[in-house]
């Protein structure tokens, strides 16, 4: 299932063509209104802002907003980046030695243990958020950011363990096998074979999770404190105030997008198969 | 023998993880479960002891959501998830495969109208809920757009109207649900009559005026409250489905996008020197290609929808009533209310809802993975 555009053979014009690309027109309009909304609101000055001129273009320009939103965000960025480097990288290590076990050296009662453990991806939060809550207090880890790191390393297992677990399943077992004649054993086949190859699952596992634990936000406002808070949580806080006037909001909300955003615009290719490794069964 | 060694090896490295998604899923899922049958939180002393004592009162917290008074919010909550999925979820599969579709005709620059149409899905729902919260404000965003080209501007509450539509008493949803289960299984008796299965339709038709005429009655004898309580469709979600399909309708777009290149061209080519039409080709030979690529999105969609959270909280705050799901219900009550043993049962009806999605949808995946 690939994305890009197959060579075609050349048809006839169709009458409909201008009516296809008045629909994409109107389409990206829908979907571009909202940018072009968060751009002039912050780069507005907050006295600058009346409900009924939304639309007009800055007068002045002013980059303020986004010089107080720093200020006020930057250590909340700097929990939220903290956060997703440490769990992305903890989960996609232990999902790629998991995926290797259950696609290399199937065991027993594997056809169970698999489907068990992909439920943990679907499951609510909301069922297992009293005992985590109270887990992390008993531990001495409610509040802090390692908490955090913790809970989104144990329920990122499943989906890294998943995709792969079908990434492992293409690479031929006949290279495994040649391997063993040579002398390797579990490590040396993982170190010398299956982790040079999967180099590319690593690009894709590693921002799909990166970017999903960014994004996160029910865990983030039940356990964190305010000094751990990451960058979700501080922006629904301050958006959800009355009394700030919307270009602060508007600012924030493009510093707390922008990690996100450009690793889709740069990396779009391995973005899309993430999100399709993560929903379809490869 | 080295190959047995490594076999242990292989399920020790596993064996870690294994523990941890045991205790942190199973066992976690079952201590919800446990705490749900207690009284925590009845006695504020207790409620945020570091070991609190539970007595356990059975079901009570359960027949409590489904009968009190009190709980009339969590019913109304259940209707709002509800008519949320629906419309969410036929808000993205339309615009989806519309614009898959509209991507399929070989349009130029089709890589950038993709990347436009994609990008919201990787904003996190908390900004598109504050980016839409200043959208819908009521005297300016979407209202005022129209002046822009001259017309009046729109007066729509979005958010913080409080107006409900199709009302009705939750006493009488047995009765509904029977005439609607009535309704489906005379499709189904006059699908089998027409298929020259004689028996078996009359067998389901009979079954299904019973069932029609026992809910047409009100469903006497099964009555959920004893008093009429009135739900219906809150008209302040309309804004909320709408920020919502901006942000995913991208991603089905992405999935019905490969399904379509995913169709051979030989196939495409056939029907046309056929002498199918464009319409024809769609309707008669893609579209039914597509069906299963629609039913893993509905599933997808569907669990996200009845665990949306943060995209609400976002737009209309986390305390309105009026735009409460389960979901924000369990958070307010579990950790601002301190009502842990509530909190837990709200989250033990969620659960069951999603397994009830989720839980086919693996089975059969895996099961056909197996026979692959």
């Amino acid at each position: 299932m690939s994305l890009t555009t197959l060579p075609r053979i050349q048809k006839r014009r169709s009458p409909w063509r201008p009516v296809v690309y008045l629909l994409l027109v109107l389409a990206t309009i829908f979907y571009l209104l909202p940018i072009y909304l968060v751009l002039v609101t912050a780069l507005k000055e907050a006295t600058d802002i009346q409900l009924a001129t939304t639309w007009n273009l800055p007068n002045p320009w002013s980059w303020g907003s986004f010089v107080t939103a720093w200020q006020a965000f930057a250590p909340k960025l700097r929990n939220s980046l903290v956060l997703a480097v440490f769990a992305t990288v903890g989960s996609a290590m232990l999902g790629s030695l998991n995926g290797y076990v259950l696609s290399k050296w199937r065991f027993p009662g594997a056809g169970i243990v698999f489907p068990l453990m992909l439920f943990g991806m679907f499951i609510p939060y909301q069922a297992i958020l009293i005992p985590l809550f109270q887990f992390l207090k008993s531990v001495g880890l409610y509040g802090s950011i390692w908490g955090l790191i913790l809970t989104h390393i144990v329920y990122g297992l499943p989906i890294t363990t998943l995709i792969f677990r079908n990434f492992y399943a293409e690479i031929p077992d006949e290279m495994l096998e040649a391997a063993k004649i040579d002398g390797s054993g579990f490590f040396g086949i993982y170190a010398r074979i299956m982790f040079p190859l999967s180099v590319s699952g690593f690009v894709v596992v590693i921002i799909w999770q990166f970017t999903q634990i960014w994004n996160e936000f029910l865990f983030a406002v039940t356990l964190t404190n305010q000094a751990s808070q990451p960058i979700t949580v501080a922006l629904a806080q301050l958006a959800g105030g009355e009394a700030v006037k919307w270009n602060l909001p508007m600012a924030g909300a493009i510093l707390a997008a922008l990690p996100t955003l450009l690793i889709y615009i740069v990396l779009g290719r391995y973005f899309i198969r993430g999100l399709l490794a993560g929903s379809v069964k490869g | 023998m080295k190959l047995h060694g490594d076999r242990v090896t292989a399920f020790l490295m596993l064996l870690p993880s294994l523990i941890l998604l045991a205790i942190f899923v199973y066992g976690f899922i079952g201590r919800t479960a446990y705490v749900s049958t207690t009284d925590w939180g009845s006695n504020p002393a207790q409620a945020l002891a570091l070991e609190p004592q539970l007595e356990p009162v059975g079901a009570a917290n359960y027949v409590g959501l489904f009968t009190s008074r009190f709980n009339a919010r969590f019913r109304q909550d259940l209707v709002n998830t509800f008519f949320f999925t629906l419309f969410f979820l036929v808000g993205c599969l339309g615009l989806g495969l519309g614009l898959a579709i509209l991507l399929d005709q070989r349009v130029r620059g089709e890589a950038v109208f993709r990347t436009i149409f994609l990008f919201p899905f990787a904003l996190a729902f908390i900004v598109t809920g504050t980016i839409w919260r200043w959208m819908l404000q009521p005297q300016g965003g979407l209202n005022v757009l129209p002046t822009l080209v001259g017309l009046p501007k729109l007066e729509l509450p979005w958010l913080t109207t409080r107006q409900q539509v199709w009302r009705f008493d939750w006493r009488h949803l047995p009765a509904y649900l029977a005439v609607i289960v009535a309704l489906v299984l005379l499709i189904f008796a006059w699908r089998a009559w027409r298929n020259q299965r004689r028996g078996r339709g009359a067998t389901l038709g009979v079954v299904a005026l019973a069932l029609g005429v026992w809910g047409g009655f009100g469903a006497p004898g099964l009555t959920f409250l004893p008093y009429s309580e009135l739900h219906g469709f809150n008209v302040a979600f309309i804004g909320i489905v709408l920020a919502a399909v901006w942000q995913m309708s991208g991603y089905t777009m992405a999935l019905y996008l490969a399904g379509l290149r995913g169709v051979p061209e030989e196939l495409r080519e056939a029907a046309r020197s056929d002498g199918a039409s464009e319409w024809q080709l769609y309707r008669h030979v893609i579209l039914p290609l597509l069906g299963p690529i629609t039913l893993s999105a509905m599933i997808i969609l569907g669990h996200i929808s009845l665990k949306i959270f943060d995209l609400i909280w976002a737009m209309a705050g986390s305390d309105n009533a009026v735009t409460d799901v389960p979901a924000l219900l369990m958070y307010l009550r579990t950790f601002r209310g301190n009502q842990f043993a509530e909190g837990a049962a709200i989250a033990m009806v969620l659960l069951v809802m999603v397994a009830a999605v989720i839980v086919p949808y693996l089975w059969t995946s895996l099961r056909s993975e197996v026979r692959r």
